[in-house]
């Protein structure tokens, strides 16, 4: 945000109880901030925010947050670890503001919400305070213009200092928005200081996957220690995969037909363990690398193989589940039902394998397939 | 008549030289598409499959009176694509293309609107499986022989679940007028409501399918149109049921992030508006019959 002239406070990560006291001696100051640096909001609610008047506290509140997991009301249950801190020089200021910035699906548009009731949340201020909510939808051909930025800031009630300030702070966190081909961009809060400076003392924001491609310096800073160990598996191996917390593995070709897959398994009284797209070109490579990602997930105790072939070959694909099968000795029941293109001659080859591989004719048929065999297996478990 | 191609339409292929591009340019030309050249900056001149290769769209455009295009170019490079072809004058532009960033679709979309309504190209996609009415031409990466040609209208973001519908149908006898696929990601070149306008309006299409998923406003609009404007009869369906919040089940757009994205939540928005919603993945074809049958339509017409 600082690159695109958006004043914040001067900070600096910490990994480490000392570091963090280094941090708070080399910033100067006489109060600082030490904030649990995760992908999630809510994190002041729930505690990873501590505000520290002495080196001593800096240190205990590092020590508390380090390595801990925080919960907070949109991590879910399990809550993110935490790797790393940000110590900030704490100043004080007379008022907070919400800044935000997304890409509107509906008006195809990049739209600007600002209230002034700052330190809420911004669906809490839709429904307290409608009327106090200014926006703009920025007209694409010609980007965000001063003028109304300055609607907003004048809306806000801001002096004409900060006016300014605010102006600046919102022209540049567009031009992030676009230069680093954002989704979103939060500041809650954006303060205001005695002495009129306008200072984002809190950011998020969110990256277009798509555009990682031309903007290194985002894809660089990715932290992977946020995320889902096996979808960081996946990735490498170009899978789209997200792990769920049922019992059937899910291996489907197109990302619409795999969500009907779950939503399939869940009619059929079963629970996904993963959405997993293998995209089109189903190699014995690619289906193998599939069947090792959903394995790797301890609690899958069937495996659902549905493959629609269009341009794909059914007689190909499972050629490919055949070996794949082979080189990882499956354990598990699998599942497979494959349709289109050469779909007799793919189910020959599944049955003619030698493997016990349940074979299903249709959608139907595969999801009951899978939940029974899940079901059953899970009885096994327990009797032993 | 079908919606948006047929037979007489004339098609450009741009990336024609590509690996993608000749691939599914025999597949189209198989399924009576009359793909009448390609475009590739820098192979101008060349003969490809049989058909001129041109170094702009503009000059194809001069040379062939092509009306329509389709784009397998790179994410990268696929919004200047696109662009370009509007430029050119192409009525219908079709991207396949995966993984074209969003603030370019903004752009293009805004593109679009330099010109103004007669003259203003159509967009299908991107990330989508293209267009195709049974019987006369594809434009896209369908594989035609699981349809059956008939008189219900697809429009579907999934193309794989597009495919288990058509599949669905002609196992039951029933044919597809025309299956659209308008792509999964969340700025699209045209929506649900804007292919259930064409399809209202064709005397050849007697039922719509309308396959959704999580994330977007597109269905919600879409049922809310229909209510008010369509007299023939929609089958819905929304995937996405199990998906948790806040993640892209692998379409950029399929993300539920806020109210009203949840498949269960648009189901409900369809049933309230008159749709059919089928009761699971496993019924597309099922619904339709049903549908049909009610409305008093013979399933199998021969064709």
């Amino acid at each position: 945000m600082a690159n695109f002239g958006v004043a914040t406070p001067r900070g600096a990560v910490a990994y480490s109880p000392d570091q963090a006291v280094y941090c708070a001696t080399e910033l100067g100051g006489w109060h600082w901030a030490v904030k649990a640096q995760i992908h999630s909001g809510g994190r002041g609610k729930a505690g990873g925010v501590k505000l520290c008047k002495t080196y001593n506290e800096v240190r205990a509140a590092a020590n508390e947050l380090l390595g801990k997991h925080l919960v907070t009301n949109q991590t879910g249950p399990e809550g993110k670890v935490v790797q790393r801190i940000y110590v900030e020089v704490a100043e004080p200021f007379e008022r907070e503001i919400y800044l935000g910035f997304v890409l509107d699906r509906k008006v195809e548009r990049v739209r600007i919400i600002a209230s002034r009731f700052g330190g809420m949340e911004i669906e809490e201020i839709a429904k307290e305070h409608p009327e106090e909510i200014l926006q703009v939808v920025v007209e694409p051909a010609v980007g965000l213009q001063a003028f109304e930025a300055r609607e907003i800031a004048f809306g806000l009630g801001l002096n004409l200092k900060q006016v300014s300030r605010a102006v600046a702070t919102m022209l540049g966190c567009y031009r992030a928005f676009r230069d680093l081909d954002a989704t979103m961009v939060e500041i809650n809060p954006l303060v205001v200081t005695k002495d009129d400076r306008v200072l984002a003392l809190d950011a998020k924001m969110s990256f277009d996957d798509n555009a990682l491609f031309r903007r290194g310096g985002v894809a660089d800073m990715r932290d992977h220690s946020q995320e889902d160990p096996r979808e960081v598996q996946a990735a490498e191996h170009n899978l789209n995969y997200v792990g769920l917390d049922g019992d059937i593995g899910c291996i489907v070709n197109g990302a619409g037909l795999a969500m009907a897959t779950m939503d399939m398994i869940k009619y059929a009284g079963g629970s996904p363990a993963n959405f997993l797209d293998v995209g089109g070109g189903a190699s014995p490579e690619r289906v193998a690398a599939a069947f090792k990602l959903v394995l790797s997930d301890r609690n899958v105790k069937a495996i659902l193989v549905n493959v629609f072939a269009g341009i794909n070959r059914c007689d190909w694909v499972a050629e490919g589940v055949v070996q794949a099968c082979r080189q990882l000795d499956v354990i598990v029941p699998l599942v497979v039902r494959l349709a289109g293109t050469n779909y007799e001659a793919g189910r020959d080859i599944i049955v003619n394998s030698g493997l016990p591989i349940i074979s299903a004719e249709t959608l139907a048929d595969a999801a009951k397939a899978a939940v029974t065999a899940a079901s059953s297996a899970a009885k096994h478990v327990r009797a032993s | 008549m079908s919606i948006l191609i047929d037979e007489n339409s004339r098609v450009l292929i741009q990336g024609f030289t590509g690996d993608k591009g000749t691939f599914h340019a025999k597949e189209m030309i198989a399924c009576g598409t009359k793909i009448v050249g390609g475009v590739t900056p820098g192979k101008g001149g060349l003969t490809h499959l049989g058909l001129p290769v041109f170094n702009t769209v503009k000059e194809a455009v001069r040379a062939t009176n092509a009306t329509c295009s389709i784009t397998f170019v790179a994410p990268a490079f696929c919004a200047d694509a696109i662009m370009e072809a509007a430029d050119a004058g192409i009525h219908l532009v079709c991207s396949i293309t995966d993984g074209i960033p969003a603030q370019d679709m903004m752009r293009v979309k805004r593109y679009l609107l330099r010109y103004n309504r007669e003259r203003r190209t159509l967009m299908v996609g991107p990330n989508c499986a293209g267009i195709i009415s049974p019987g006369k031409a594809m434009l896209g990466i369908m594989p035609s022989n699981i349809y059956k040609q008939g008189s219900v209208g697809i429009v579907s973001r999934s193309g794989t679940l597009g495919y288990e519908a058509a599949a669905q149908l002609k196992e039951l006898g029933l044919g597809v007028s025309t299956s659209v696929g308008i792509g999964g990601d969340p700025i699209n070149g045209s929506s649900f409501l804007d292919h259930l306008i064409l399809f209202e309006q064709d005397p050849e299409t007697q039922a719509v399918m309308m396959i959704g998923e999580i994330g977007g406003p597109q269905e919600a609009e879409a049922a809310a149109w229909i209510k008010k404007n369509m007299t023939k009869p929609v089958v819905g369906y929304v995937a996405g049921l199990t998906a948790p919040k806040g993640r892209r089940m692998g379409h950029a757009g399929a993300i539920i992030s806020a109210t009203g994205d949840s498949a269960a939540e648009k189901a409900e928005i369809m049933k309230s508006y008159g749709l059919t919603v089928a009761p699971s993945p496993s019924e597309l074809g099922a619904t339709m019959a049903k549908v049909l049958a009610e409305k008093g339509v013979a399933p199998a017409t021969a064709h």
